[in-house]
């Protein structure tokens, strides 16, 4: 490096040695993560062949033929429906629901994802919205800062699962569709950590900043507008990420007790009536990598609006 | 002359904390006349800020009387009488500096053509053309502070109170800043309440120095001073600001044996 000719009084280095260390710091990176799943991988096939054994020694002592470990392993890595799928036998699985189907078809999951999408965005949009009116409400009000803060932590305490039914029962009979009820079990679930983070947000401007706001004159509505809601945004991009993954799992749980024919929900609950685990993983991976974009998709918007708000990504 | 600008009689101020009441401010008589730069001094303590925010309305006196252009300090404030400057900048971050200016054009609903117009004027007179597009924290501090400064004048207000507005800040940028406000002081006419716990900022800047003495405060002494309009910092080296600077001490030193 030394000997480049033009490298003398340059301090900053190269392009081709700032390549080379940000393909050396990739590598340091990646490399924890690819040991971590090398070594769940090995697990999990170890596992499939451990939880899917008995069932598969049955079959193959039925055979009559005889068989060493080699057979056990690949008997118990293609069952039809075993114990513990191999992640190959999901990843063909997910494969197959996810590019071979039509993507209108009830066998698709892109279909279900899709139900299951559409109740999360609602739910999530519904749980934002009463989150911050109510955090606006509790910052604002004496009264309700110590009437409703406690009714909206006791709220938290009930099991999802005992309300969802009641939920879906509820609106069922005012003959709202699935949808209506689906999304307000996801809302019931995101709303709480949206508005304790607005609390929290619409308090944290400081003395010198509230105080110019009164030298103007300003009313209580331009306090909000101007001050405290600007000032809160980090806090809501924080509690968004935590609701967003929430509420799909507000779907989710909606799905069940409904005895609903679509959504990701529907897929979980007919996969383990009939036994189709292989079903039950392509539907899991659906959501966590459903979890996963929704949470990016919050990311880049916190990030577009970082750029507006001048705040360093 | 006219009206003054501020007139307080026997002003006292009693904090209700949870031990003791703590007297903030004791029997203060002020008079400011328009036009004016008086600075507040005095130690930690002394009630300059307290009298600074009762003038302003961010608090309210317990007893004694104060009128601000005449009226009550609350009617003057509504009717955004004065520019008020913080010990710190306290910018919205997420505002880039021509918003931050145009903060009060927007609460008072000026139109946005006008609002802009204004806001860019202000910060021409602090001298920071070119840098309405950064946010403040692409700032040093000494440009915080007059980007706080150009927002107090936006609204074009006849009164500037300012609470230590330097007092944050290295040296050599307060003295380059204390030559601008001082510029700015003679070409607008404005009259100047100024905090301050620097005695050679409160002599180069004002015409009249109130020192002040903690527990409780009051006004021990009020200095006129005679340093020559349009003096510039190597006026500090005259007999003249030296002198002044020396009462000012001594007024302070007597104030302080008083206290312990």
């Amino acid at each position: 490096m030394a000997t480049e000719p033009h490298a003398a009084g340059a301090a900053a280095p190269t392009a081709a040695l700032r390549g080379r260390t940000v393909l050396a710091e990739a590598w340091q990176k990646a490399c924890p993560v690819l040991g971590v799943v090398l070594a769940l991988l090995v697990l999990w096939y170890a596992g499939a062949v451990a939880l899917n054994g008995r069932r598969v020694t049955e079959q193959l002592d039925g055979l009559g033929e005889r068989w060493g470990v080699r057979e056990l392993a690949l008997a118990a890595w293609s069952m039809e429906r075993p114990v513990l799928p191999a992640p190959h036998q999901i990843a063909q699985g997910y494969w197959q629901s996810v590019f071979e189907a039509p993507p209108d078809s009830p066998r698709s999951l892109v279909f279900h994802a899709g139900v299951t999408l559409s109740a999360t965005v609602l739910g999530f949009a519904l749980g934002m919205i009463l989150g911050v009116v109510l955090a606006i409400g509790v910052v604002h009000s004496r009264v309700l800062d110590r009437g409703l803060l406690p009714w909206i932590i006791a709220s938290q305490t009930i099991p999802i699962l005992a309300i969802a039914p009641m939920v879906v029962v509820v609106l069922g009979s005012l003959g709202l569709p699935p949808l209506a009820s689906k999304s307000v079990i996801s809302m019931y679930l995101c709303f709480f950590p949206v508005a304790v983070g607005m609390v929290k947000g619409l308090r944290s401007p400081e003395v010198l900043q509230l105080d110019l706001l009164h030298t103007y004159g300003a009313s209580r509505v331009q306090v909000l507008l101007k001050l405290r809601l600007p000032a809160a945004v980090p806090f809501l991009f924080a509690s968004a990420k935590v609701a967003i993954t929430a509420s799909l799992v507000g779907a989710i749980v909606g799905e069940l007790p409904t005895g609903a024919q679509a959504g990701l929900g529907a897929r979980l609950l007919s996969g383990s009536y009939f036994g189709q685990t292989i079903q039950i993983w392509s539907a899991l991976l659906m959501a966590s990598l459903l979890g996963v974009l929704l949470v990016a998709a919050v990311s880049l918007a916190q990030r577009l609006v970082g750029r507006v708000m001048g705040t360093p990504a | 002359m006219d009206q003054p600008v501020v007139d307080a009689k026997n002003l006292s101020l009693v904090f209700q904390t949870a031990d003791a009441p703590v007297t903030a401010l004791s029997g203060i008589d002020l008079t400011i006349q328009r036009g004016e730069f008086v600075s507040l001094i005095g130690p930690s303590g002394c009630g300059k800020t307290t009298l600074l925010r009762v003038i302003a309305d961010l608090e309210r006196a317990t007893s004694g009387a104060i009128t601000v252009n005449g009226v009550s300090p609350e009617r003057a404030r509504l009717d955004r009488a004065y520019g008020y400057v913080f010990q710190a900048s306290a910018l919205y971050p997420w505002r880039d500096v021509l918003h931050n200016v145009m903060l009060p054009l927007e609460i008072t609903g000026r139109p946005l053509q006008e609002s802009r117009a204004m806001a860019e004027k202000q910060l021409a007179l602090v001298g920071l053309q070119g840098f309405e597009r950064k946010f403040p924290r692409q700032l040093s501090g000494g440009m915080q502070q007059r980007v706080s400064i150009a927002r107090a004048l936006a609204l074009q207000p006849e009164l500037l109170l300012m609470d230590e507005p330097f007092g944050a800040l290295d040296e050599i940028t307060r003295d380059h800043l204390n030559e601008q406000l001082l510029r700015l002081w003679e070409q607008t006419g404005k009259t100047v309440i100024f905090v301050t716990h620097s005695i050679s900022e409160a002599v180069f800047l004002s015409n009249r120095i109130v020192v002040m003495t903690p527990r409780p405060g009051r006004i021990l002494k009020v200095i006129q001073s005679s340093l020559t309009a349009g003096r510039d910092l190597d006026a500090r080296e005259t007999p003249e600001f030296i002198d002044v600077a020396h009462r000012v001490r001594t007024a302070l030193r007597a104030g302080h044996s008083y206290g312990d």
